[in-house]
């Protein structure tokens, strides 16, 4: 593919951008990209493993069979297949919507975590707050145990007594 | 404030200062955040981008940051204003490039940026010189409570802060330190640090874009997991363990260029200052090699005693840019400025109009050469 500013050399940078559902793309070769302060980010290798992962996934009939209950989000619209071409979700409610088609994907991409350790807002409900504190804490002691790290896994364990 | 008032200096980022600063550049840390009751940004309509760009742009032209702070709309910006946002690491080059309504809100001294409808809603952003991570994160917790007052993330208890891309789901967190390698290169032991890298999960790119690393010799290393790992556990990890652990290896790297290959150090500075000098013509690429070479030379003079012919010429140039004080010698500051403002859209700007690259190979070539001059 030819680069869209130059129209010289070969392009190896794509960009891709969607408004009001038209898909609007960009490609330029690294030289343009260089001279523009166009980013060559990991975007590529994003979209590889987005791409990777759900091929190796089952099809949209055993997901609905076994997974997720709707194949399209009630809130926004979005349906899975979307994800590989745009390299995002639709909206927020999408983790809820399809969390049995993501939860491989997302432990894939946060070397095996599926759980949510460290900040929370400080509007959440204090239960929530409390519940997400004593996850984290677990969380950490597991790690702090798995680098061999006892001091802090100790100072880890007392903190999350406190908290019960 | 327009971008002129900025474009003559280097930011406090690049500016050579902070802990292990002769090979730890800078100290980034970046927060991504998406409001309740909105769809992500692809999703959004432009009424929709627009109202979320209002909100934000209010709040937080509201925070007390310490510092005087600017909006710069992004989308009715020439393209020429947003590569040099892009250059000076102030919006990334998927802000510049998007399409819709979409902004940035800067302190004028340059350690903060918030990119508005960037891939998610909000992209907060700290910058610091040196190793200061713990700073970073201290810093970028404080402005994303103060926002926080003002809006309601999307938040999940399993998931944590919901991101657009569920790769940056959890924290949100991308730390990044800048590395300057490049005693590595030249004892052709790069592969090494970039093998290192990648056994500790870590995305490795250049400073200046991809492929730019090659000849900048200045990496930037982040975090990929910001899932079931905390803010704390990521910024501590890599300060007791990854940055001590790639520094040691540019510093062996350095100690065997001196015991062992000192003519291969000396030639590389020598030819380095001699064609900065007397170039005419000199393209980005290569000016980013040879200086990160001056670079090179001067750290390891400061740090290291190091005492080569080449070295000791180099030392001696006296600084074109002190200013008040002409006798001080070439500081790290000067090469990062020579660095930084011969950049392409830094020399258009200041220049006050657009030039082709050969235009561009001439001012950059005449402006090094003028700050290396050596005065008779
Ligand atoms: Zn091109
Ligand atoms: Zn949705």
């Amino acid at each position: 593919m030819q680069c869209q500013v130059c129209n010289k050399r070969t392009a190896t940078i794509h960009l891709t951008e969607i408004t009001d559902g038209v898909r609007h793309e960009m490609h330029i070769c690294e030289q343009c990209a260089a001279e523009q302060g166009i980013a060559a980010q990991s975007q590529m290798s994003i979209n590889d493993l987005l791409s990777n992962l759900l091929a190796s996934q089952p099809s949209d009939d055993e997901l609905l069979g076994g997974g997720d209950e709707v194949s399209a989000c009630p809130n926004c619209g979005f349906t899975l297949d979307r994800l590989q071409k745009e390299g995002t979700l639709g909206c927020p409610h999408d983790y809820e919507v399809f969390q049995h088609s993501l939860l491989p994907l997302i432990q894939h991409a946060h070397n095996g975590s599926t759980t949510h350790c460290g900040k929370v807002p400080s509007k959440v409900p204090h239960d929530t707050k409390k519940l997400v504190e004593l996850s984290s804490l677990r969380q950490e002691l597991e790690r702090a145990i798995r680098e061999e790290d006892y001091e802090r896994a100790a100072e880890l364990r007392d903190r999350m007594k406190q908290q019960e | 404030m327009k971008l002129t008032d900025i474009s003559n200096d280097i930011n406090d980022w690049f500016s050579g200062s902070g802990p292990l600063a002769d090979i730890v550049v800078s100290s980034r840390i970046r927060l991504a955040r998406n409001l309740a009751g909105h769809k992500f940004l692809h999703s959004c309509s432009i009424e929709e981008k627009s109202k979320i760009l209002e909100q934000l742009k209010a709040v937080l032209m509201s925070l007390d940051l310490g510092d005087e702070v600017f909006y710069f709309s992004v989308d009715q910006a020439p393209a020429l204003s947003r590569s040099f946002l892009v250059e000076r690491h102030l919006i990334s080059r998927h802000h510049a490039m998007a399409k819709g309504p979409r902004g940035v809100v800067i302190a004028r001294r340059e350690f903060f940026t918030a990119m508005i409808n960037e891939e998610d809603h909000l992209r907060l952003q700290v910058l610091m010189p040196g190793c200061q991570l713990s700073a970073c994160v201290e810093q970028i917790d404080r402005i994303d409570n103060d926002v926080e007052k003002h809006v309601d993330y999307a938040f999940n208890p399993r998931f944590g802060y919901l991101t657009a891309c569920p790769t940056n789901l959890g924290t949100g967190i991308r730390v990044s330190v800048m590395l300057h390698m490049p005693a590595l290169k030249m004892t052709g032991q790069i592969e090494k640090f970039l093998a290192a890298a990648k056994d500790m999960n870590l995305a490795v790119r250049g400073l200046f874009g991809e492929g730019s690393e090659a000849t900048s010799d200045l990496y930037q290393i982040s975090n990929q997991v910001t899932l079931g790992v905390s803010e704390r556990s990521i910024v501590s990890n890599f300060e007791s363990s990854i940055i001590p652990e790639m520094v040691e290896y540019e510093k062996i790297a350095r100690r065997q260029l001196l015991a062992k290959q000192v003519d291969i150090l000396d030639d590389k500075i020598a030819r380095a200052t001699a064609l900065l000098q007397n170039a005419n013509l000199i393209s980005s690429q290569e000016a980013l090699s040879l200086l990160s070479h001056l670079r090179l030379g001067l750290n390891m003079r400061e740090h290291m005693q190091a005492s080569t012919p080449a070295i000791d010429r180099l030392c001696a140039l006296k600084n074109q840019n002190a200013g008040a004080d002409p006798d001080r010698g070439l500081s790290i500051r000067t090469i990062n400025r020579l660095f930084m403002l011969t950049l392409p859209a830094h020399l258009q700007l200041n220049y006050g109009k657009s030039l082709d690259a050969a235009h561009r190979d001439a001012l950059r070539a005449k402006i090094i050469r003028q700050a290396l001059h050596q005065p008779t």
